[in-house]
C-alpha cells in the first residue's frame, strides 16, 4: 500500500501570541514550532496501515525552512520517504495544489491529513486535494477499516456520528480517537538528522486569498464578578434575564 | 453581488443554520447591493424561509443525491452557482458544509473564506473575519477571485425575521449528475438521541474536573435541563471517561457559539476556550477566584459548584417558569 501524509508546522498550543510588525501575521519571535497535533494522528495511521499491509509511507511538507523538522519527526518515525516543498504561504488552495502536484506523481492508495492545521484552523487541505485529484474524502475521522480497495470510516457530525463508505484511493482526515500516537525514540532521532529529505520547487499557482490584518480579539470589558451568597445567586439569574436576556 | 445561500435540512426541514445563511447573505446583498438565491437539496418544506426574508429559491432534485455524498452536493451547487450566476456561495460551516465547501471552491476557482464569524461586502470585495490560533488572534481575509465561497461559523449570524415575511418561490433545479460525482456516501447516521448537541444548543451547561467525579454531573444536567440546555464538558473529564466525548467542548472537541455558556468548575484552558470564546455570554463557576476562565466571563460566581449549581437551578427556575 502507497500511503501520503501530509504534515504540517505550527506554533504550539501554549504560544502567547503577538501580532507581527506588518499587522499580517504573528511575531515567530521566540515561538516554538510544533507538528500539528491532528498530524500526529494522520502520521500514526499511515504507519499503522504500512505494518498491517506492506507499502510505503511518504511524508509530505509544505512551508518555510524551519518546517522541515517536522520531516525529521516523521523520518525519526520510520517514514520511508520525505518531501519538503519551499512555499511560505498561508492560502489552503497554494498548500492543496502543491500536495496534490506530489500525489499526482507518487499515485498513493491512501493519503491521509489531520482534521485541520491549529494555526489557521482552515479545514480545507484535505477536501481541496480530493477535489483536485478526482478522489472521495472523509473529513474528521475518529475510525478507519479498509479492506481491499473498499474503506469505511466514521466521522463526527452535530449530534453523532455517521459512517461513510467510499473506495481507494481516498483522502483521509484525521480527529482525535483514531488512534494513540507513537512518539520517537531518541536513538531514531538521531539517525534521522542525517536522512535525506528531497526538496522540491513550488509550483507556479497563485493565492486565491490575501490577509488584510491581523487583530487580537477585542479584550473583553470585565466580567461582573460574585460571591455564592444567595442574594449574589439571585441577582445574577435577575441580570441574566433582564440585562443580558439570554434566559 | 448575486449571493447563492446554500439552505442545510434535517428530515425535510430547514436547519437553524438555513436561518443564518440567508441573514448573512441578505446583510451581504444588501450592503453590494444585489440579490439572494437560496438552494435546497432534495425535498424540503422552505416556507420557513420566507420569514427570514427569502423569496427565490432553488430546490434541486436527482436520484444521485438521496446518497448524500458530499461531492455530489459541491456539484450540485456548482452547477446551481454557474446557472445562476452568483458572484459568492454562502454556507454553513457544519460538519458537512465543512467538506463541501473546499470542493465547491476548487470547482468554481473561487477563493473560499472558512468559518467566518463576519463578512463585509461594503468596500465592493468580500472580506471575511475569522478566529485563528484557537480565538487567540483573528484574521481579515480578502478573496482575491471573481467568485467567491464563505461558510460562516454556526450560531453567530444571528437569524433575523424580516419585517414583512416574503412568500417563497420554489423553483426547481435539476443538476447533470453522473456516478462519478457520487464519491463517499453516508451508509449510516447515529443520533444521539433525546439529547440536546453542544453543537446546535442555545445554551449550554458545561462541566470540568472541579466536579470530582462523573457521579455529580446530575448537579450539571438539572442546570441544563431547567433551561433547555445541552450538556458540555472539559476534555480533562472527557479523557477520564466521565462524559462521552460527544460533550468535549474546545479546540480537540467541538466549536460552539451559544447564546449561553456555563462552564463550572473548568479552569478556562486556552484549548477549552478555542471552542467557546465566541459565545455570547459566559458565566463562569469557579472556586479559585484567579481561575483564567473569570478573563473572558461576562459574569462570574466564585464559589463551590457543588453548592451553587443547585441554587441556580433553583433560582433560575422561578424565572423560566414564569
Ligand atoms: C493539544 C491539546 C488539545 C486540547 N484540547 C482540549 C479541548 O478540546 N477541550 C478542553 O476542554 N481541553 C483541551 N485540552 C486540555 C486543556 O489544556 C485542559 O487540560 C483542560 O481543559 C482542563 O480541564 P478542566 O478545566 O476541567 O480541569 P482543570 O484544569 O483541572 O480545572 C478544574 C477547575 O475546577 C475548579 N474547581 C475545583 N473544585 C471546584 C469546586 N468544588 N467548585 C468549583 N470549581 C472547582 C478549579 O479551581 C479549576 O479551575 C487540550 C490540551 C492540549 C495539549
Ligand atoms: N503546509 C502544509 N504542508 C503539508 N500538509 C499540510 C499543510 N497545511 C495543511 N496540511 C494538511 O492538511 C490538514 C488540514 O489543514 P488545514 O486545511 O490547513 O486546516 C493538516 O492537518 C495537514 O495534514
Amino acid at each position: 500500500m502507497n500511503i501520503l501524509v501530509g504534515l504540517s508546522q505550527v506554533p504550539d498550543t501554549t504560544t502567547k501570541i503577538v501580532i507581527g510588525a506588518d499587522n499580517k501575521a504573528i511575531d515567530a519571535k521566540g515561538v516554538k514550532y510544533i507538528m500539528n497535533p491532528y498530524d500526529e494522528f494522520a502520521l500514526e495511521e499511515a504507519l499503522r496501515l504500512k505494518e498491517k499491509n506492506g507499502g510505503t509511507v511518504t511524508a509530505v511538507t509544505v512551508g518555510g525552512d524551519t518546517a522541515k523538522e517536522v520531516l525529521r519527526t516523521a523520518l525519526a518515525l520510520q517514514v520511508d520517504k520525505a518531501i519538503f516543498i519551499k512555499a511560505d504561504s498561508a492560502d489552503s488552495f497554494v498548500i492543496a495544489s502543491n500536495l496534490a502536484a506530489v500525489a499526482q506523481e507518487s499515485k498513493p492508495d491512501v493519503i491521509l491529513f489531520g482534521r485541520q492545521s491549529i494555526d489557521y484552523d482552515s479545514f480545507q487541505v484535505a477536501p481541496m486535494v480530493a477535489e483536485l485529484l478526482d478522489m472521495p474524502s472523509v473529513t474528521m475521522t475518529s475510525k478507519l477499516e479498509i479492506s481491499g480497495t473498499s474503506l469505511t470510516a466514521e466521522r463526527d457530525i452535530e449530534g453523532g456520528k455517521e459512517t461513510v463508505s467510499a473506495s481507494l484511493p481516498a483522502v483521509i482526515s484525521a480527529q482525535k480517537g483514531l488512534n494513540e500516537p507513537r512518539y520517537p525514540k531518541l536513538p531514531d532521532i538521531m539517525k534521522a538528522k542525517s536522512k535525506p529529505i528531497e526538496e522540491r520547487a513550488a509550483s507556479a499557482t497563485s493565492a486565491r486569498t490575501e490577509i488584510v490584518s491581523m487583530e487580537l480579539p477585542a479584550a473583553k470589558g470585565k466580567g461582573k464578578i460574585f460571591s455564592d451568597s444567595d442574594g449574589d445567586i439571585s441577582e445574577l439569574v435577575k441580570l441574566l434575564h433582564e440585562e443580558a436576556k439570554v434566559i | 453581488m448575486k449571493i447563492l445561500a446554500y439552505l442545510e435540512t434535517l428530515d425535510g426541514a430547514l436547519k437553524k443554520t438555513a436561518f443564518e445563511t440567508i441573514t448573512a447573505a441578505l446583510t451581504l446583498a444588501k450592503q453590494s447591493g444585489g440579490s439572494v438565491v437560496g438552494l435546497v437539496i432534495g425535498s424540503a418544506d422552505t416556507t420557513q424561509a420566507g420569514v427570514y426574508g427569502l423569496a427565490d429559491c432553488l430546490v434541486a432534485k436527482h436520484a444521485l443525491l438521496e446518497k448524500q455524498s458530499t461531492s455530489a452536493f459541491a456539484e450540485t451547487i456548482a452547477q446551481a452557482a454557474k446557472a445562476e450566476n452568483a458572484d459568492v456561495v454562502i454556507l454553513p460551516a457544519s460538519s458537512t458544509g465543512k467538506e463541501i465547501a473546499p470542493r465547491l471552491a476548487v470547482k468554481l476557482e473561487a477563493g473560499l473564506a472558512p468559518d467566518t464569524v463576519a463578512l463585509d461586502a461594503s468596500g465592493g470585495n468580500l472580506v471575511a473575519t475569522r478566529p485563528v490560533f484557537a480565538g487567540k488572534a483573528r484574521l481579515n481575509v480578502k478573496i482575491t477571485t471573481a467568485k467567491k465561497v464563505a461558510t460562516i461559523r454556526p450560531n453567530v449570524f444571528t437569524a433575523k425575521k424580516a419585517d414583512a415575511a416574503a412568500t417563497v418561490t420554489n423553483r426547481d433545479f435539476a443538476p447533470t449528475l453522473a456516478d462519478n460525482h457520487v464519491k463517499a456516501t453516508v451508509t449510516s447516521v447515529s443520533r444521539n438521541t433525546g439529547k440536546l448537541d453542544v453543537a446546535e444548543a442555545d445554551i449550554i451547561v458545561s462541566g470540568g474536573r472541579g466536579l470530582k467525579g462523573p457521579e455529580n454531573f446530575h448537579l450539571v444536567e438539572s442546570l441544563a435541563g431547567t433551561l433547555g440546555a445541552a450538556v458540555g464538558a472539559s476534555r480533562a473529564v472527557v479523557d477520564a471517561g466521565w462524559r462521552p466525548h460527544g460533550e468535549q467542548v474546545g479546540q480537540t472537541g467541538k466549536t460552539v457559539s451559544p447564546t449561553l455558556y456555563i462552564a463550572a468548575g473548568i479552569s478556562g484552558a486556552i484549548q477549552h476556550l478555542a471552542g467557546m470564546s465566541s459565545s455570547k455570554v459566559i458565566v463562569a463557576i469557579n472556586k479559585d477566584k484567579d481561575a483564567p476562565i473569570f478573563q473572558i466571563a461576562d459574569y462570574g460566581i466564585v464559589g463551590d459548584a457543588f453548592e451553587v449549581l443547585p441554587k441556580l437551578t433553583e433560582k433560575v427556575k422561578s424565572v423560566v417558569h414564569r
